[in-house]
This record gives C-alpha cells, sequence and structure tokens, in this order.
C-alpha cells in the first residue's frame, strides 16, 4: 500500500498545473487548501477560544465562540474560506496534495477478486473507465474529458453528500495494470490502480484494486462514514463483486422490486391447534 | 397473489401481496402448482435464523409451470409453457464453484454477500425465502415465483411424473440424496442416520439407492412413532433413543466397530434425554448459545474409526462441546453442506422415472396455501403424525 504511495511514478507524470477551462471550481471555497499542521493547531486553538467564549456568557463571549466555532470547521475540513478569498494555500505542494498527506492521512483500501474470465475481457472493461459506475454502487458518473483525463462524480450514499473531481490515468500497461490519480485542486486527492494477475490453471484472473485518498473533511469524514456503516473496505469488496457478476454472470441480481408481505406482531408457542 | 409471510418467531400468516415481475433480464416467472413446507422452514418458524424480516415472503421448495420468461433467458434450455422444479438454491453455473458443482456455493447469486463475508467468512448462494443472509429472495410458497437465471435453475420434467413425485427433487430428496453420496458409501457399509423426518426418510432410501449393505434410522419414539414405522418400512433399522442407549445399539448392530457413515439429518434444533442435550437447551435459553449439536456429538462419538460424518441438517451460528478429541484421534472426515441440488436432479429423475422410488410416500397431509399457518403448526408441533406437507396454491 504506502509501497504504491512512494512509487514515484504515480503521480509524478502528471502535469503540476490545474487543469485549463476549469472555471467551475473557483466559485467554490470547498477544497481543502489548508495544511495539515496547520489544521492540528486550528483545530485546538478553536476548542480553546471557543469554550472560553462560551463561558463568558456575555456578547463578546458569544463572538468569541463563533471565532472559536470558525478555527474548528476550517481545522476539521481543512477548507478555508477565508485563504480562499485570499488566494493562500498552505495545503498543496506545487499545487497538489503532498504524497505523503495521502499516505498518512489519507484511507488505504485494498481488494482481490478471483474472476473465471481472462485479464485480456477484464482488462477491456476497466480500460474505460466511463464504465465503472455500472459496477460501483456511489459512484454517479465518470466522463472522458480528454485521452487521459475523466471527470468523476460521487454521491455518498447515506451522507447525501456529492463530489467531484478530475482524474488522470497515470499508468496503462495492457491486459495488466491500470493507475489513476485525481488532478490538483480536486475536492478529493485520491490515486487508485487495478491489477489483474493470472490465476493459476484454468481458475481466471486475480483482479487486485488498490485506492488511496483523503475524505473531504479529513479523519472526521473518515469517522462519520465509519458511523454510518460504509466501511471503504467492504465498499470496495461489494463493488469488486459487481464487477465479478457482470463478468462472469452478464447481470447483477437484485431483490430491489418483489413482493412482500406487511405482516407483524408477535407470535407465541402454541402446541394446540 | 396469496403468499406465506414471515411476521415474527412462532408466527406466520397467509397474504395477499403483488405478483412478482420480471426484475434482471434473465428471470423467469413460474405460477407454482406444488410447494412445500421443508423441516428448515421450522427454523425461521422458531426465530432461531437471524436476518429474517417481518414481511419476508418463505418457502424455497416448489414446482409449477413458466409463465413468462425474461428477454435475455436461453429459450432452447427454458420456455413458456415448462413444467420445471425449483432447486433451493440460485446458481449461476459460471463462476469457480457452480463449474466445480458446488451450486449451493455460489459466489454471484447472493445480492446481500457483505452479511455473508460477516457472518460465515465468505458468502453462499442465494436461497429463496430463507433469510437476508441467502440474499433475501422472495420465497415459493406462494402462487408466482420469480426465479432468476432461469436457464440455469428451473430443472425441466417429464409430463407423465405426478406433482407428488417431483415436487421433492427441488430440496429433500437430493438433500437426502447428498448425505449419504458425498460419503463415498461402499457395498458392505453400515449407514447410520439420525433423524427420520422428511430428509431422513429420503436419506434412508438413497443410502439404499447407493447400495449400502445396512441402514440404521433413530429418532424419538414418543414423539414421532410414526416416522420410526415409516423408517422400518423402507428396511432400516430402528433405534429409539427415548427407550435405547443410540450408542449400545449401534455398536451392537455393527459388530462394535461402529457405523462407517453416519448422518445428521437433525440440525441445529436436536432434542434428547441425556444430560448434553439439557446442557445445550440451557445455554440456547441463556444465550451463550445458538445452536444444539447433540446430534453432531453423537455421531462422532459412535462412528467407526476413519469412517465419515456427514452434516445435512441445517445449523446457523456457534456450537459448544463438539468432540474434537474423538473427531481427531479416530481419523473421522466431515461432509457438510447445503444441497447442489442442481448436481443431482438428472440422476435422481431417473431413479424416479425408472421406479427405483416413488418419493410421494413422504407425503402425510396435502393442504391449500391458505391453510398454511395451520400446516406449521402441526408440522412443528408433530400433530397428526406429519411428516410432510404439500401447499396446494390453486386450492
Amino acid at each position: 500500500m504506502t509501497t504504491l504511495l512512494s512509487e514515484p511514478r504515480i503521480g509524478m507524470e502528471a502535469t503540476p498545473q490545474r487543469p485549463e477551462g476549469d472555471g467551475r471550481r473557483s466559485s467554490r471555497p470547498s477544497r481543502v487548501n489548508v495544511g495539515p499542521k496547520e489544521r492540528d493547531v486550528s483545530m485546538a486553538a478553536g476548542a480553546i477560544v471557543a469554550l472560553q467564549g462560551l463561558s463568558r456568557r456575555t456578547l463578546p463571549g458569544l463572538i468569541e465562540a463563533a471565532v472559536g466555532g470558525f478555527l474548528i470547521y476550517r481545522g476539521a475540513t481543512g477548507q478555508c474560506a477565508a485563504y480562499e478569498a485570499l488566494g493562500l494555500d498552505t495545503y498543496h505542494v506545487d499545487g497538489r496534495a503532498p504524497a505523503d498527506e495521502i499516505a498518512e492521512k489519507g484511507v488505504h483500501v485494498e481488494q482481490s477478486m478471483l474472476i473465471q474470465k481472462p485479464a485480456e475481457e477484464l482488462y477491456r472493461f476497466w480500460r474505460n473507465l466511463e464504465n465503472l459506475p455500472r459496477i460501483m454502487t456511489h459512484l454517479e458518473s465518470v466522463t472522458r474529458t480528454d485521452e487521459r483525463r475523466t471527470h468523476w462524480v460521487i454521491t455518498t450514499g447515506k451522507l447525501g453528500l456529492r463530489l467531484e473531481w478530475d482524474a488522470e490515468v497515470t499508468a496503462d500497461e495492457p491486459n495488466t495494470r491500470i493507475a489513476w490519480r485525481s488532478l490538483p485542486g480536486s475536492q478529493v486527492d485520491t490515486v487508485g490502480e487495478v491489477r489483474f494477475e493470472k490465476a493459476p490453471g484454468n481458475r481466471g484472473t486475480y483482479v487486485h484494486a488498490v485506492m488511496s485518498y483523503v475524505p473531504p473533511a479529513g479523519k472526521l469524514g473518515h469517522v462519520l462514514a465509519w458511523l454510518v456503516n460504509e466501511t471503504p473496505q467492504q465498499q470496495m469488496r461489494d463493488d469488486l463483486r459487481n464487477f465479478k457478476r457482470l463478468m462472469e454472470v452478464g447481470e447483477i441480481l437484485t431483490t430491489v422490486g418483489q413482493p412482500r408481505g406487511t405482516c407483524t406482531g408477535t407470535g407465541k408457542y402454541q402446541e394446540k391447534l | 397473489m396469496k403468499a406465506v409471510t414471515w411476521c415474527a418467531p412462532y408466527k406466520v400468516s397467509v397474504e395477499n401481496v403483488p405478483d412478482p415481475k420480471i426484475i434482471n433480464r434473465r428471470d423467469a416467472i413460474v405460477r407454482i402448482t406444488s410447494t412445500c413446507i421443508c423441516g428448515s422452514d421450522l427454523h425461521l418458524y422458531d426465530g432461531c435464523i437471524p436476518f429474517m424480516k417481518p414481511g419476508d415472503v418463505m418457502g424455497h421448495e416448489p414446482m409449477g409451470v413458466v409463465e413468462e420468461v425474461g428477454p435475455d433467458v436461453d429459450k432452447n434450455k427454458i420456455k413458456k409453457g415448462d413444467r420445471v422444479v425449483v432447486p433451493f438454491p440460485i446458481a449461476c453455473g459460471a463462476c469457480f464453484f457452480c463449474q466445480r458443482g458446488l451450486t449451493s456455493c455460489c459466489d454471484n447469486t447472493n445480492p446481500k454477500a457483505y452479511l455473508g463475508d460477516h457472518v460465515l467468512g465468505q458468502p453462499t448462494a442465494g436461497i429463496y425465502g430463507y433469510s437476508h443472509l441467502t440474499g433475501g429472495f422472495a420465497g415459493g410458497q406462494a402462487q408466482f415465483l420469480r426465479t432468476p437465471l432461469a436457464d440455469v435453475n428451473l430443472q425441466k420434467l417429464p409430463e407423465d411424473l405426478e406433482d407428488h413425485q417431483v415436487v421433492f427433487l427441488s430440496d429433500i430428496f437430493p438433500t437426502g440424496y447428498m448425505a449419504v453420496q458425498h460419503c463415498n458409501p461402499q457395498p458392505d457399509d453400515t449407514v447410520a442416520i439420525w433423524g427420520c423426518g422428511p430428509v431422513g426418510q429420503f436419506a434412508i432410501r438413497s443410502a439404499f439407492l447407493l447400495k449400502a449393505a445396512k441402514v440404521i434410522a433413530i429418532d424419538d419414539g414418543k414423539r414421532v412413532p410414526s416416522r420410526l414405522k415409516m423408517a422400518r418400512d423402507a428396511g432400516a433399522i430402528t433405534i429409539d433413543f427415548s427407550e435405547e442407549y443410540v450408542y449400545e445399539r449401534l455398536l451392537e448392530l455393527t459388530g462394535g466397530i461402529g457405523p462407517d457413515i453416519c448422518v445428521d439429518a437433525v440440525g441445529m434444533e436436536a432434542h434428547g434425554y441425556s444430560p448434553d442435550a439439557l446442557y445445550d437447551k440451557i445455554k440456547n435459553l441463556t444465550m451463550l448459545e445458538t445452536d444444539r449439536p447433540k446430534v453432531i456429538r453423537q455421531a462422532i462419538h459412535c462412528c467407526r474409526k476413519g469412517g465419515t460424518v456427514s452434516i445435512i441438517g441445517v445449523y446457523g451460528g456457534l456450537s459448544d462441546k463438539i468432540p474434537t478429541g474423538a473427531l481427531m484421534n479416530k481419523g473421522l472426515t466431515i461432509k457438510t453442506g447445503q444441497c447442489h441440488v442442481h448436481r443431482y436432479v438428472p440422476e435422481l429423475l431417473d431413479h424416479i422415472r425408472h421406479r427405483r422410488i416413488d418419493p410421494s410416500f413422504v407425503v402425510t397431509h396435502r393442504l391449500p396455501l391458505s391453510q398454511a399457518v395451520e400446516g406449521y403448526k402441526m408440522f412443528r408441533f408433530r400433530q397428526d403424525e406429519c411428516v410432510k406437507i404439500v401447499l396446494d396454491p390453486a386450492a
């Protein structure tokens, strides 16, 4: 996992500039622009200031508490509207999230799945990343913007968040491996790859998927995801399973829309008719 | 349509629910002509299987006539009007497990596979009407049933056989058959079968079909004397554990070496009069154990050295005090599994057609679907010498 992240070829091949003509993003102060250390300080200071303010029980105290709240918010989310307005950014180095930041603070997910199909066929599906919403539950769309770049949109289940980012393919080895990484200025910093390894005999192919990302609200976002019971590991396993179902069977079985009754109540142990 | 639904432990009802529709492209809709209450449905009735939800349609032993097929169903295999039996596990026919004939372990047919990840380590196949752990598919105790991947799952039947002769190909006949067959029986073998319920009855007859030399059937003569009689009718020697010591009798019948094959056709809700049965009851009531593995213990204890213990009765959770010392030192083999029905249907149909067995012997009650609630009670509490109930959805 960490070896993947420290591999220089991921990310380093990418051009460190913001994508041209991407005007949507500047209007929205939603990307991370506060550096990791500064976020910790902001959280701690915010907590002290807010508590102090609240304990005063006066109008200036309330204002002080509000300032503390703002500091906590920017610490928790890593997003600062003031920095955005001033064009400041203590997070991105050369326009992108530091690689060790994803390694340290990111969520790492890795899953494997045996699929009874040759690697060529499986690779063909992934080669077109626009296919991914068919197997990934939370992925709303992937749209190709040019030869190497794609625009991703996810809606995260019960949390109801909607996130978008641009990614580019950083490696494409036919029938073996595809890797991608989000472009600088994304709402989510993420790297991912899928590898196809021939399984022994006629067992088909081992598909290994690896993904790392910094959740939009940092550790807090990760904890929130845990609370609503959507662990990224299980999510990736379910998504890979959908891939397996689609490749092996041709369809993904569902029980949504089948009949069911309405009865409830409690029964009792009753020997007599 | 009318369907049997699970409401709560000890409560089922017959409700009007919407008719099933084609949902996936390889689905078919089957109009059910006969459907049965299975002994394993009683585990649901008792609330022993987790992940049941109020309103779930029950039943996994149906047969009927294909009413409608989805656009991607292979018409050379299944078409409208075919008379079919529906195997209880849903197979995909394409995965690692299906290709090796382990259809009840199919990797692709359980939409709620994540539950299996947590509870079992790996998920097993989808099963009709058998909790959300096996996919939460609506079951076959209904007038119509949606059957996914119809061209792989539905098994065509000849027209000249009665429903009662073929409906048990959905579960209990193959299950009883596999219980003995997967132990690789030899012509001089003695097979001991715990439990003379429907699966046990088929295991007894299958042991004879598979040329076992001697078959011994074990059950409670106080509660179910008619089942022991049914076993004797098939040629088995019976042991009534309410009056006899099973271990002593089995040794006596095998010259002291024990049975070569020991089949557990009882499962998680075994009862008995021995101290360990009481122990299980207490641990059940205090929620320290989910299953009551009395039969597994006794089978391991009685089985001959190097013999095979076959567990075909359903277990759901965790068990205590399994005699691992005997299991290991006697060099036993354990064979288990939900039945891989698809694999056995052709050869069992052949046995039926050549009149080597007539499965309708097991039917003691035929009820209209609307009386399913009474049927469940009668079967659960062993009333009216009940062995097997077939429900008629048209009546």
